[in-house]
């Protein structure tokens, strides 16, 4: 009775150790959820993975069809990096994609902040810009691929014109929400001083909203990367999205898992790159 | 020498819901600061000391009566009034020397000679050495003066200050009000101050007006002169434990909560 008591006491105690009950060092906060760095953590798992996808592949227990080893996807990266495959090589591909992702990123940053910012801080443009916004922001860029190919053709306008879509909305609406963002006592105070509506909107409202558009572009170039391997499935010459799905037709699986990754590569520098800018232009973010 | 006159102003806001009545959030306020009158308004939540202040600032547009500055109305916000916010209102991403020099900014006046002036304003609140700080390195007293001194800039024919010291710690708050106080003679200007702070109120106040909620209007006005004691003597802790400050904040508390009470009965 008193062995399982005690074994009951222990398991409790470690268990508080576990979910942090106990009362913490100095320095650190009570309750904080999920205080401490989890970096080790991440790498240990990265590495983990990758080591059991080679010993599953190298020990032969699943089909290179289906996973092949991590060996011929990086031989594959070397190979098509220097030959073509699906009409190009591999930086061809990369260029057609990049091209086509930055290019509606590009008009998405000069056309849905202003557009949101308008939304913000005028109700006629809220009201016209509403209503179309949050009607398609929902459909999912496959459910209007067709109608973009019934009205623009195959060429790169269409594909342009669908990514661009994508990342519209999410943009503007980011925008939208930073203007909200700004405080009354802020804007009042620019009056208070003599600017006018021009200048509150300028000095005041769009460097306010920054964090809100720049957490906004973020995400539009997301929902970019997402839309792109739907807009290369149809009559694409070259791009990692039509590379992919070409080679996912001929069941060549390695250059598949290579496409992916370099789509993922790219994706996450961008990433860091736009929270580095995030660290130079709004460094006062969560901190006011 | 400027005067900023209110005549008869009232200021009643719609109603809340549709079966509501209208607010009278202001009635027939009558009320002139000219000179270097330091008027303080005090009153409990709710008496209308803010919409006052929104009025004169030309936020918002009274009901009735008249506002002039200078016997000109009011018709909108300006910079001859500068207003210091309860939430300083700074900018997040500008230095506090940016900070300060934003409204001669919005004003197209060049860079090193609007910093001059920042510069000096600066140093009347004795933050020199912070220029190239940003506000979320400041503490709040800090960006309060930030604050004030950004109002000073324009040089306003008044300043307007909507609890300035209300979200600061007592200690804090002691020695702004001082600050506040030497800045006010410094440069002679008009100050319409709200405050909830009853030793705040009589200590700083060279007319005091105690205002009272639904209809918000002043129910009694004294002409005070304990700041001058301040100036001779430098010690604010003395003059807020002197018999008659004593006295007159015993009578300024009676007046507030007699009138809660009435209010209360009926």
């Amino acid at each position: 009775m008193s062995v399982t008591n005690s074994i009951k006491e222990v398991s409790i105690k470690n268990l508080s150790k576990i979910f942090g009950r106990g009362a913490v060092k100095p320095g650190e906060s009570y309750g904080a959820p999920g205080i401490g760095s989890s970096t080790a953590i991440s790498v240990f798992t990265s590495i983990t993975l990758i080591f059991l996808w080679w010993f599953i592949t190298n020990m032969g227990w699943i089909e290179p069809l289906f996973l092949p080893t991590p060996e011929a996807v990086l031989k594959k990266f070397a190979d098509v990096s220097s030959e073509e495959f699906a009409g190009s090589t591999l930086w061809g591909h990369t260029k057609a994609s990049l091209f086509r992702v930055f290019g509606s990123f590009f008009l998405a940053c000069v056309t849905a902040i202003p557009v949101g910012i308008a939304m913000g801080v005028n109700r006629i443009f809220r009201g016209i810009f509403d209503p179309p916004i949050e009607f398609y922001r929902p459909i999912p860029p496959l459910g209007y691929l067709p109608l973009t190919i019934i009205w623009l053709g195959i060429d790169d306008v269409q594909k342009i014109t669908l990514i661009y879509l994508a990342v519209f909305a999410p943009m503007a609406l980011s925008a939208r929400a930073g203007v909200r963002s700004v405080t009354i006592e802020q804007i009042q105070m620019a009056y208070s001083l003599g600017a006018s509506r021009g200048q509150v909107i300028w000095h005041v409202i769009v460097k306010g909203a920054m964090p809100e558009i720049i957490t906004g572009m973020r995400i539009g170039i997301g929902f970019g990367w997402t839309t792109l391997v739907a807009a290369e499935m149809v009559a694409a010459e070259a791009g990692i999205g039509h590379m992919v799905l070409s080679a996912a037709e001929f069941l060549v699986t390695d250059v598949v898992i290579m496409g992916i990754f370099v789509i993922g590569a790219i994706a996450y520098m961008f990433d860091l790159f736009m929270r580095f800018i995030e660290r130079k232009v709004v460094p006062w973010k969560g901190k006011m | 020498m400027s005067v900023l006159e209110l005549k008869s102003v009232s200021v009643i806001y719609p109603p809340a819901t549709k079966t509501g009545e209208d607010v009278h959030a202001l009635e027939n306020i009558t009320l002139n600061i000219t000179g270097n009158d330091f008027v303080v308004a005090l009153g409990a939540s709710g008496c209308g000391k803010t919409t006052l202040l929104n009025v004169m600032a030309g936020f918002i547009q009274p009901s009735g009566g008249e506002v002039l500055l200078d016997s000109k109305p009011i018709k909108g916000p300006g910079a001859d009034r500068g207003v210091v916010f309860q939430q300083h209102a700074l900018l997040p991403w500008l230095n506090v020397i940016d900070n300060t020099s934003f409204g001669l900014m919005l004003q197209k006046m060049k860079t090193d000679e609007r910093t001059k002036v920042a510069s000096k304003y600066l140093k009347l609140v004795g933050l020199e050495e912070f220029q190239k700080h940003y506000p979320y390195q400041l503490s709040g007293g800090m960006r309060q003066r930030v604050g004030l001194a950004r109002a000073l800039t324009s040089d306003p024919a008044i300043l307007l200050m909507d609890e300035p010291l209300g979200a600061l710690d007592a200690l804090t708050r002691e020695i702004m009000q001082e600050l506040v106080l030497d800045i006010w003679r410094e440069t002679g200007k008009m100050v319409f101050f709200i405050t909830h702070s009853v030793d705040e109120a009589i200590f700083m106040a060279t007319r005091l007006i105690v205002m009272s909620p639904r209809p918000g209007r002043i129910i009694k006005s004294y002409n005070l002169d304990f700041y001058q004691r301040f100036f001779k003597t430098r010690d604010a802790r003395r003059v807020k434990s002197q018999q008659e400050f004593i006295d007159v904040r015993q009578e300024v508390l009676n007046i507030i909560h007699g009138d809660e009470i009435r209010i209360d009965q009926g």
